[in-house]
């Protein structure tokens, strides 16, 4: 059994490309189970880390948060969510955003934090304001790092919500369940090359944002 | 002789763990002039400037800018008035240099366009090539980088500037070129300059007053340069000023006042009769057809251009200082120093014996004006 | 009503016989990545163009969920704890190299000279002062190496109960006991946490010259 003639059997199959579980509807579901839960853990892991590496306090707060969200067991977490509030996306949501709040929290404030002082000071001595010195100096020149978190964070989720499928929702995990119980290693493969492929594509994005947002100043000076 | 800008009243500061970093620290800042503050590290003075833009707040004491509190205004628009510049710069590395400089001009509401015109017109009077308005900081040199630093903080034409040892980081012949800059464009803008160094030489270059501070942030002596060299207050500033303030301190007298010799200048190509009026001279200067020093020849030995002695460095008496007319002297083979004019034409010659007689009278005169100030 | 610590008698070990299982099947896949990381970071330290080809292989086996790698290796290896730990090393390998390909990169090149200089051999170069100086990245790279094999030791439990205290959330799905899938989920992160700690703990003793102040990492 060879995995390349796997994948190929499985993307040649033209069944896998049509209805609910079609290609694009799972990719499609993949795609917004994981852009929720990095968005939530985008909205709690920013804020927090630009204003802690602001102030360069808290950082072992952080990191004491960090470690303990890291070592909770994605799978286990979604079992006992399931057990605690039934079937649904939110005892979904919890492991992936659990997992990916540690990364973006930790890289953002480690990000703003060792940001070169002098530019910080001169900014305040020339007259800006606080929130000023942090998103008109900081940041652009902790862009780099914290999109590299951001990104991180991105493809563990593309990873892990195939769990999503374990508790009965769709995404791409569905072929690997399903694969798993049918003992149809096709869909497996396929299910995991989908997986990677979507990590993939992921990375090439945030590539893509990096050389937008960046300033050419902060990439060749790093 | 110059009105005060900014008074520091009795100003201390002291942090949470009991350190004092400024003991009840008065001084009245002279508008339009560099007011430089000097002293080992430990002294205070980057915490005394901090506190003018109020980057340290302090605890007892007040600070007066033009006769008002200066924590009657915001803070931010308080800064906004007063130019910033730093060790390293500090320039933001996302930014190009031009839009580095228009900082304040934005934080201020001007036009995005307004503000960089307004920015490159300041990178000329800094010295910088319009070439680089496009650049980043890292495409910059350190002593270009400071330059850019200089002209960020002028930028909306503050009638303050605080630098906190901006030259300290750039190596000595960029630091003097630094220094020179510095000098021209306080002449042509005359602002009020805070100075913060720990390099007395700087602070005695650059400085119209000098503060010297001692650890523990304590007022030692409050002074121009000249008087700061010719009277220290104690043993503490004599011991910062160094070994050579004598020396040093020549740089304020000006060597115009030096009588000049002009018997023993005799051209190449002088005739007997010529130079038999000079042979009662120790040396003869000879020059050459423009009148331009080329060495020194013995009375009595045929001339002869490749047997000349060297001449050394000569002085300009009208611009040069006593201190450089010395080290002419002294670095010449005869013991006497050249003086030319602009274009390089001996005017003279002066031994060390009437050198040494200018400075005396040079020392007597400041004595009485020190006494007359008093 | 059982004990938090009482366990059905079908997952065939106690509490703390699950512990132990969980420990070995989540922390020889890190030694083994370990063990294959060192070499294949020093080749890509020293031959830079191997680098990018490598980093972006391990980024592609990063990205295949941990279930899809059981299930394949299933029809090698069975449904055994072989394969739960073969996609842990390969995670580990993944998570140390670039890591450690940093840690030895960050060795100045005057401190090498100076060991040559000396006499040091490569070998005795590599072990007394390379390694030494890569220790806090290494260290770094095995504390998110260990966490995450302890978390994903739990997904065996979906390939014929090979997930060591994973195992615990099946009983507690199929007898609906939640506390199972609680004790489960903290003691994975207990133990988590603890090793994170005694990581910390091996770096400050190995690198007694690292600054202690506290840097979240």
């Amino acid at each position: 059994m060879n995995v390349l003639n796997l994948v190929h059997a499985f993307f040649g199959d033209g069944a896998h490309w049509h209805g609910y579980d079609g290609i694009p509807t799972r990719l499609a579901e993949h795609v917004t189970y994981s852009l929720e839960a990095l968005l939530i853990a985008a909205v709690i892991g920013l804020p927090v880390g630009l204003v802690t590496g602001h102030y360069g306090r808290g950082g072992n707060a952080l990191a004491l948060i960090a470690t303990a969200g890291r070592a909770l067991p994605s799978f286990g977490l979604l079992v006992l969510m399931v057990l605690w509030i039934g079937l649904g996306l939110v005892p979904v949501m919890i492991p992936l955003v659990v997992l990916a709040v540690p990364p973006i929290l930790v890289t953002t404030y480690e990000a703003v934090r060792t940001v070169d002082p002098s530019p910080v000071d001169a900014a305040r001595g020339l007259g800006m304001s606080e929130a000023r010195v942090l998103f008109r100096v900081e940041v652009p020149v902790a862009l780099p790092l914290i999109l590299s978190g951001l990104r991180t964070a991105a493809v563990q989720i593309i990873s892990t919500a195939t769990i999503a499928a374990y508790v009965g929702l769709g995404g791409l995990g569905r072929y690997i369940i399903d694969g798993l119980y049918q003992r149809d290693y096709e869909k497996v493969v396929g299910g995991a090359a989908l997986v990677a492929g979507l990590a993939l594509v992921t990375l090439l994005l945030f590539w893509a944002a990096f050389r937008l947002t960046v300033s050419r100043g902060v990439r060749r000076s790093a | 002789m110059f009105a005060v800008l900014i008074r520091i009243d009795a100003v201390t500061k002291r942090y949470d763990d009991g350190t004092v970093a400024v003991d009840r620290l008065s001084l009245d800042i002279p508008d339009r002039a560099i007011t430089v503050l000097v002293g080992p590290s430990g002294c205070g003075k980057t915490t005394t400037l901090r506190m003018i833009n109020r980057m340290v707040e302090p605890t007892e004491g007040g600070i007066l800018l033009d006769g008002a509190d200066i924590r009657q205004q915001p803070v931010d628009s308080l800064r906004r008035s007063m130019g910033y510049v730093i060790q390293n710069a500090g320039l933001f590395q996302h930014r190009t240099i031009l839009d580095n400089i228009a900082t304040v001009p934005r934080l201020l509401g001007w036009s995005k366009q307004k503000a960089r015109g307004r920015a490159a017109e300041l990178m000329e009077r800094v010295g910088l090539d319009g070439s680089l308005a496009k650049r980043y900081p890292y495409q910059l040199s350190g002593g270009q980088q400071q330059r850019v630093g200089v002209a960020r903080a002028l930028a909306a034409d503050p009638p303050v500037l605080l630098m906190d040892e901006p030259f300290s980081a750039v190596d000595p012949v960029v630091r003097k070129g630094l220094q020179d800059e510095l000098l021209r464009i306080q002449d042509e803008l005359g602002k009020t300059i805070v100075f913060v160094t720990h390099d007395i030489d700087e602070a005695i270059k650059l400085g119209t007053m000098v503060a010297v501070l001692r650890e523990g942030g304590r007022l030692a002596q409050f002074a121009p340069p000249a008087e700061l060299l010719s009277a220290p207050a104690d043993a503490f500033v004599e011991d910062f000023l160094g070994a050579d303030r004598g020396i040093r301190r020549l740089s304020f007298f000006p060597a115009d006042a030096l009588e000049l010799a002009t018997g023993p200048l005799v051209p190449l190509d002088a005739d007997a009769e010529r130079l038999a009026a000079g042979a009662d001279a120790p040396y003869l200067l000879v020059t050459d057809a423009e009148g331009r020093p080329l060495g020194w020849a013995e009375p009595g030995v045929p001339l002869e251009r490749d047997r000349l002695l060297d001449h050394g460095r000569p002085f300009r008496p009208g611009t040069d200082s006593l201190r450089t007319a010395l080290d002419g002297a002294v670095l010449s083979p005869t013991g006497w120093a050249v003086a030319v004019d602009g274009e390089g034409r001996a005017v003279g010659v002066v031994s060390q014996r009437a050198i040494g007689e200018a400075i005396r009278a040079a020392h007597g005169r400041a004595a009485t004006a020190v006494e007359a100030a008093r | 009503m059982n004990g938090f610590f009482d366990l059905p008698s079908d997952l065939q070990y106690s509490y703390l016989g699950l512990v132990g299982l969980h420990l070995r099947e989540a922390l020889i896949p890190v030694l083994a990545g370990l063990l294959i990381a060192l070499p294949v970071a020093q080749l890509c330290a020293r031959f830079r163009w191997i680098y990018p080809p490598v980093l972006g292989l391990t980024t592609v086996l990063y990205a295949i969920p941990s279930l899809a790698f059981f299930v394949v290796l299933i029809d090698y290896f069975g449904q055994s704890e072989t394969t739960v730990m073969i996609p842990l090393a390969v995670y580990s390998l993944v998570v140390l190299v670039p890591g450690i390909v940093d840690g030895v990169r960050s060795v100045p090149k005057e401190t090498l000279a100076a060991a040559e200089a000396m006499g040091f051999g490569p070998l005795r170069r590599y072990l007394q002062v390379q390694l030494p100086i890569a220790a806090p990245a290494i260290i770094a790279g095995l504390r998110v190496a260990v966490i995450s094999s302890l978390s994903l030791v739990s997904v065996g439990m979906l390939i014929g109960n090979q997930g060591a205290l994973g195992n615990m959330l099946y009983d507690a799905t199929t007898y609906h006991r939640p506390a199972l899938a609680v004790n489960s989920v903290l003691t994975t992160a207990v133990l988590g946490v603890l090793a994170d700690a005694l990581l910390v703990l091996v770096r400050r003793l190995l690198t007694p010259w690292m600054p202690r102040k506290g840097a979240a990492r």
